[in-house]
């Protein structure tokens, strides 16, 4: 057993913030990307488009049924075999794509029962002024949707943070991977790694902030 | 001006009513009672199509069609028609008492916004909730966010106003600042047609009375007509029953 180096510690803290934008960027653009699929998936859910519904009911189990490393090294190492033309993809392109199709299966699934919770009395109400279904949909149930929803859906971006780490898998050098190589340089694996995580840590939190605010926000309209 | 021919309504095997003929006039205040479960909400839901009905002719207004074959266009245009009071106010929740009576203006009828506003502002003073404007649904009494339910309804503009059971799900402290909103609109000859157990009201309001019993139309007479000299059986019943428990 050795005492933390905390110099090295400290030292590192500067380098690894210089990885941090990229891990928040592949995060934001997941997500967006992850919430237009998902509420495209919920809808199609809702509305049991013919053919579209059992093609999302497939999507979603199959996205929901396997880990995200295996989709990750489908995407990123076995389809540009199949499909040559994705030869090009790069690590960065493959991570975003990759928690785009995993976490637009699970927000879809909670996107669906915000809308099915939605008092029914409200659609009829809208119809019954002559709304169309997109109208309504787009007036009144998803503003409400989205409002029961974001509590789970930030939940699904604060993991999906930390699962961009997996890109380092894929020989992304974000935040985890360039941890890696720092700590191969100095072996000081427990130092390198405890710093990583606390900067992760760091990070869900003041998410965990800004959650809290929004929640607030959105609840305005339903308080007494 | 709004007549309804051989509608009929049934969910799988039960048919919930065959055949109902009904009509009124520009300006004509209909009251339907009856009694619990004879299909009054359900008719009035045909006649905005919220179910849509397996049989007959609908008119209202400039339009008419067989609602067999009705298409979405001809609903949507139906709609326009005819707006809907509903028994538990059904306002959306995420819009303040101003948007959701501005809601149907701006979205439906292609309405600038400020003018949709302004609209909806002389509405809300006519209903008395000038003041609450900026209130959303959740922090008004039962009785206010009915007559916002109402002011809604009077925004869309329709040919006729349908209110199903506009004061059943109130506290009784509000049924009659919900009522007298309802007859200020009588007064002013706003088409409409009520289903309700409101039997002072349907006395004082209504120009024609229609009793329902189990899917049909038993009789319809001016109420002081239906209410002194009911001519069937059935309503001479129902009218004992409600009479004693209501003694109005």
């Amino acid at each position: 057993m050795h005492a933390l180096d905390f110099d090295y510690m400290l030292g590192l803290v500067p380098i690894l913030l210089g990885y941090l934008p990229l891990t928040l960027e592949m995060a934001a653009a997941g997500m967006a990307c992850a919430l237009v699929l998902a509420c495209l998936l919920a809808v199609i859910r809702v509305t049991r488009v013919p053919g579209l519904n059992a093609f999302a009911l497939l999507f979603i189990s199959f996205f929901r049924g396997t880990p995200l490393l295996v989709q990750l090294f489908l995407f990123y190492y076995g389809l540009p075999q199949v499909l040559t033309f994705l030869v090009a993809i790069n690590g960065i392109t493959a991570t975003i794509l990759g928690l785009t199709l995993h976490f637009s299966a699970y927000m879809a699934e909670s996107i669906r029962a915000a809308i099915v919770g939605i008092d029914r009395s409200q659609t009829e109400a809208a119809l019954s002024i002559g709304m169309t279904r997109a109208q309504l949909m787009r007036r009144i149930v998803l503003p409400q949707a989205t409002r029961i929803a974001t509590p789970t859906l930030m939940n699904y971006f604060i993991d999906m943070i930390k699962s961009t780490s997996l890109a380092f898998t894929l020989g992304v050098t974000e935040l985890m991977g360039a941890t890696q190589k720092e700590a191969a340089g100095s072996f000081l694996y427990f130092e390198a790694f405890l710093v990583v995580a606390v900067i992760y840590w760091i990070v869900v939190e003041a998410l965990s902030w800004v959650q809290k605010w929004l929640e607030q926000r959105l609840n305005r309209a339903y308080q007494r | 001006m709004i007549e309804l021919k051989g509608i009929r309504k049934q969910f799988g095997d039960h048919v919930v009513f065959d055949g109902i003929d009904l009509s009124l006039d520009r300006g004509e205040i209909i009251v339907v009672v009856g009694p619990s479960g004879t299909g009054k909400s359900t008719l009035l839901r045909c006649i905005n199509f919220l179910e849509t009905p397996d049989a007959g002719h609908l008119t209202v207004g400039d339009l008419g069609f067989d609602v067999t074959g009705a298409t979405r266009e001809q609903i949507l245009a139906l709609r326009r028609r005819t707006a809907f009071v509903f028994q538990n106010y059904a306002l959306f929740a995420n819009k303040t008492a101003l948007q959701n009576v501005a809601e149907g203006m701006i979205v439906v009828d292609g309405m600038p916004k400020a003018k949709a506003y302004a609209k909806a502002r002389e509405i809300l003073e006519r209903i008395g909730l000038a003041d609450k404007a900026d209130a959303y649904p959740a922090s008004l009494s039962g009785g206010q966010q009915q007559r916002v339910g109402i002011g809604r309804a009077m925004a869309a503009n329709a040919d006729v106003i349908l209110f199903d059971e506009p004061t059943s799900a109130l506290d009784p402290q509000w049924v009659e600042e919900v009522l007298g909103l309802m007859k200020r609109l009588a007064a002013e000859h706003q088409t409409m047609i009520v289903v309700t157990h409101e039997m002072q009201f349907a006395r004082e309001v209504a120009d024609r009375v229609v009793f329902m019993d189990q899917g049909r139309i038993i009789e319809q007479a001016p109420p002081a007509e239906l209410f002194s000299q009911p001519k069937d059986e059935r309503t001479q019943q129902f009218l004992r029953k409600i009479l004693a428990a209501n003694v109005v």
